[in-house]
């Protein structure tokens, strides 16, 4: 099961959990990402150990996609 | 920002440095050499050329100072999540400092709580780059993490964004840093000496 993590002030959230087998939780999932890309979250995925890019969709075959804050310079 | 523009800051705030130090250890021996008895006004100028360096890297190190707690709980789920993103070494290294390092092209990082630390080389300079996400509540993990995210989506586009508050001598960072962040920085220095080679 693959889940959409969102990083807030709990912790963390999970605000959708799909499997790539089931339309009905990936589209759940990709409107849970598109409310938190609209909300100005950016959604993240590991690509391999020190890697990571940014998606604008959801990768559905991913196994989790982490919902950044964009950072500025202090 | 890429290597060349690295290392032209670095050595920008080494002509600085200099430009504070050398006119103040001038006048140390100027003022000797005119008259022995001013040797207490030499003195203060010698402080001063030792201290202005000081407080230019206190505050790069200050970059690394772990902000305020958020509640236990929120603490333990974005640790969990941190842990889930470094490997064992890195969670061993951030447990003891604080700091979680990262190997990059750039050189290897210590990732804080609202900066980050780069080491270039065993003996290369310390680069300290102030960035956070304007997100007070935000517990310290999940702070570490934005990040450590986005220093692996794009490395040059977190130093580029991120405001350098020093670059200079490791040493001269590593004395200025919490006792126990100080092991990192000498980690980082090592795996930045064996990437280099």
């Amino acid at each position: 099961m693959s889940r959409l993590i969102r990083m807030d002030h709990t912790g963390h959230t999970t605000l959708a959990r799909w499997d790539a087998a089931d339309p009905a939780s990936v589209e759940a999932a990709v409107d849970a990402l598109r409310r938190e890309l609209d909300r100005g979250y950016l959604a993240m995925v590991s690509t391999g150990p020190g890697h990571a890019e940014q998606v604008r969709e959801l990768p559905v075959d991913a196994d989790t996609v982490i919902l950044r804050l964009p950072i500025a310079g202090g | 920002m890429d290597e060349r523009r690295l290392t032209l800051y670095a050595r920008a705030w080494t002509a600085t440095t200099l430009a504070h130090v050398v006119p103040f250890c001038v006048t140390a021996v100027v003022l000797v050499l005119i008259e022995p008895w001013l040797a207490p006004m030499s003195a203060l100028a010698l402080v001063q050329a030792w201290v202005i360096p000081e407080l230019y890297a206190n505050r790069g190190a200050k970059v690394v100072k772990p902000q305020h707690r958020a509640g236990e709980d929120a603490e333990r789920a974005a640790l969990g999540l941190l842990g889930d993103l470094v490997d064992h070494r890195a969670r061993d290294v951030h447990a003891r400092t604080g700091l979680v390092p990262e190997p990059g092209r750039l050189g290897v990082w210590l990732v804080g709580e609202a900066g980050a630390l780069l080491v270039r080389g065993r003996r290369g300079p310390v680069h300290c780059f102030c960035v956070r996400v304007n997100e007070p509540g935000l517990p310290s993990g999940d702070r570490i993490a934005h990040l450590l995210l986005a220093l692996r989506a794009d490395e040059a586009g977190l130093a580029t964004v991120a405001n350098q508050a020093f670059a200079g001598a490791r040493w001269r960072v590593r004395r200025r840093l919490a006792p126990r962040m100080r092991p990192a920085l000498d980690l980082a220095a090592r795996q930045a000496g064996e990437a280099a080679r």
